[in-house]
């Protein structure tokens, strides 16, 4: 296992460093695709199927999609990056808070502490997920599809708004 | 030891094509300890890389030879009798064809686009029951991963088209992308109504409970339910749009950009696209009879006796006999109406279809006299009405006549 461990961990980690690194943003979006992938793999070694295809489900068949078709729409000759952008080092900062929130979240975790004694570990099916969302986490289920609904209804509403230019005309001149 | 090896391997075939359970264990306990894992994965894996393929050079000499037959010609007829051969002929002349790359392209995402397209497609397979004991992988998540497994060839049509500096190719490459994201929302939500009268993500119990018969003749597939038919319906339609075929092929629509995302391919690497495109037909076709035709089980009491596989496979050469029949008779859409349709007609329809699966489901309970019936109607009604008033308002003030036609004499 640990062989299939490191090479999966060596993917993620080269591609997503090449997807920051590489000249061609299309190149870029492609590696990222990559990482996604390494990291379901790494989700289905741990045993967790559902979050495993979820993540290809949703990052590779959507979320990369999506990157891709953003450039594809807002650049049309695809011109070359200077590898750092001037911005750097406030990326960097934000990079260091996110590490730190969430090194501090997973070391103050109750897994990280009862590691030693083994923790039964219950049988992750699809039924039981569903289960629990359905019950104890209806709550935030029903929170993240009402932003859904709301975000897909903003985004038809952005898309519907624009006046014919025929009728705009004739609005203007009456004849 | 050999002679023992042999024995058993051709014992474990016999036992695999009469449909008897566990057909590889003792092939594999003939075997030395050392190899048997990786030739038990073998075995699961070598049928469906040779079945599936010769399936493909079949129905690309089907499809030929039935558009021949629906525009009024023959269709290939030269090599072999009823140009049976004419498929090991395509593929010798795409195997010596030149490999041709365009000097602009990107090299590595220009090879690597049909290599990468192939291995999803095959992996789909992997969850598909072709028979009562022919499953590769009974997974728990079985329908996700074929939908997981699906979304990621969208990538591979981009890398195609994008690497190859044409703008047909990517042109084609935006527009399958648009059509397949599209169309990928009412198949998936078409297969949930199924998935919520089952309970269940796994293909294997989706086919086990449309085992038996209602009243001694109906089976019990979901496609004879209300809820199951326009779910059945949708899907296939979705399927049509997902594998970029006629009426759906604006991405190669090849009267207007040449050949979409295939323009600059040639040679074997043509053939992989080509392959892919029709693996991937059958990987959604049998997912289509497993979730609502029955899977492997046969449609009428009394004829068990043949194998399972071939019913399975009778029902997927059906449905691809339809999308054949399809092909030869609608006109391509146009980009607007095809997604218009997908947005506004598929996928309103297949969440009112939940509802109604919905409504089927919460009136099992009721076990009255007629019950059954009363059941149909209502379901059969949540679905229909919505069906006849969208379709009535998306259609507007435009008259629909009987069209006539004249033929030369």
């Amino acid at each position: 296992m640990p062989i299939a461990f490191a090479i999966i961990a060596a993917l993620t980690v080269v591609s997503a460093v090449a997807a920051m690194s590489l000249r061609n943003l299309v190149h870029c979006a492609l590696c990222l695709a990559v990482a996604f992938a390494g990291l379901a793999a790494l989700y289905l070694q741990l045993g967790a199927p559902f979050a495993g295809w979820a993540q290809v489900l949703v990052y590779i068949g959507a979320v990369a999609i999506l990157i891709v078709f953003a450039i594809l729409l807002t650049r049309s000759d695809a011109p070359s990056q200077p590898t750092f952008s001037r911005s750097w080092i406030v990326g960097v900062a934000v990079a260091l808070v996110v590490f730190v929130i969430l090194a501090r979240a997973i070391s103050s975790s109750s897994p990280v502490h009862n590691i030693s004694e083994a923790p039964e570990r219950p049988e992750p099916t699809i039924k039981a997920i569903g289960n629990q969302l359905m019950t104890r986490y209806i709550l935030p289920l029903e929170a993240m599809g009402l932003l859904l609904t709301a975000a897909t209804i903003g985004a038809v509403i952005i898309a519907m708004r624009e006046p014919k230019p025929a009728d705009a005309e004739r609005k203007q001149n009456p004849s | 030891m050999i002679l023992e090896i042999v024995k058993s391997f051709f014992v474990m075939i016999g036992k695999a094509l009469a449909d008897q359970p566990d057909a590889k264990g003792n092939f594999l306990d003939a075997l030395p300890e050392s190899i048997r894992a990786i030739v038990s994965v073998l075995l699961s894996i070598v049928p469906i890389m040779v079945g599936f393929p010769l399936l493909f050079a079949l129905t690309t000499l089907l499809e030929r030879k039935g558009l021949g037959r629906i525009q009024n010609r023959l269709g290939p007829n030269r090599v072999g009798k009823w140009g049976i051969l004419q498929p090991v002929a395509d593929g010798l002349k795409m195997v010596t064809k030149e490999d041709i790359v365009p000097r602009n392209a990107d090299k590595l995402i220009h090879f690597l686009a049909p290599v990468v397209l192939v291995i999803p497609t095959m992996l789909a397979f992997a969850v598909i029951p072709v028979g009562r004991n022919l499953v590769p992988i009974d997974m728990d998540a079985g329908i996700l991963f074929f939908f997981a497994i699906g979304a990621s060839t969208e990538l591979t049509i981009f890398m195609a088209g994008w690497s190859s500096r044409n703008k047909y190719s990517l042109l084609g490459a935006m527009r399958a992308i648009a059509q397949m994201v599209s169309y990928e929302i009412p198949l998936i939500l078409s297969s949930v109504a199924v998935l919520m009268i089952v309970g269940s993500l796994s293909l294997v119990d989706i086919v086990n409970y449309q085992d038996g018969f209602i009243f001694g003749f109906i089976p019990r597939w979901t496609v004879f339910t209300p809820w199951g038919l326009a779910g059945c319906i949708m899907f296939l339609i979705a399927a049509l749009a997902e594998s970029n075929r006629s009426p759906f092929d604006i991405p190669e629509a090849e009267s207007e950009i040449i050949a979409g995302h295939l323009t600059e391919y040639s040679g074997f690497k043509y053939a992989l696209f080509f392959l892919a495109e029709y693996l991937g037909m059958f990987a959604i076709s049998g997912l289509g009879v497993t979730l609502f035709l029955g899977g492997w089980h046969a449609p009428f009491p009394g004829l068990n006796f043949v194998p399972t596989y071939l019913w399975f496979i009778g029902k997927l050469m059906l449905i691809v006999c339809l999308f054949i029949w399809i092909r030869g008779t609608l006109p391509r859409l146009r980009v607007d109406q095809l997604l218009n349709f997908a947005w506004k007609f598929m996928l309103p329809l297949s969440l009112i279809n939940l509802v109604s699966a919905a409504a089927w489901h919460f009136s099992a309970v009721w076990d009255f006299t007629g019950g059954i019936l009363v059941r149909w109607m209502l379901s059969a009604v949540i679905i229909g009405f919505p069906y006849a008033w969208l379709g009535r308002g998306l259609a507007g003030d435009k008259k629909i006549t009987l069209r006539t036609y004249r033929y030369a004499d």
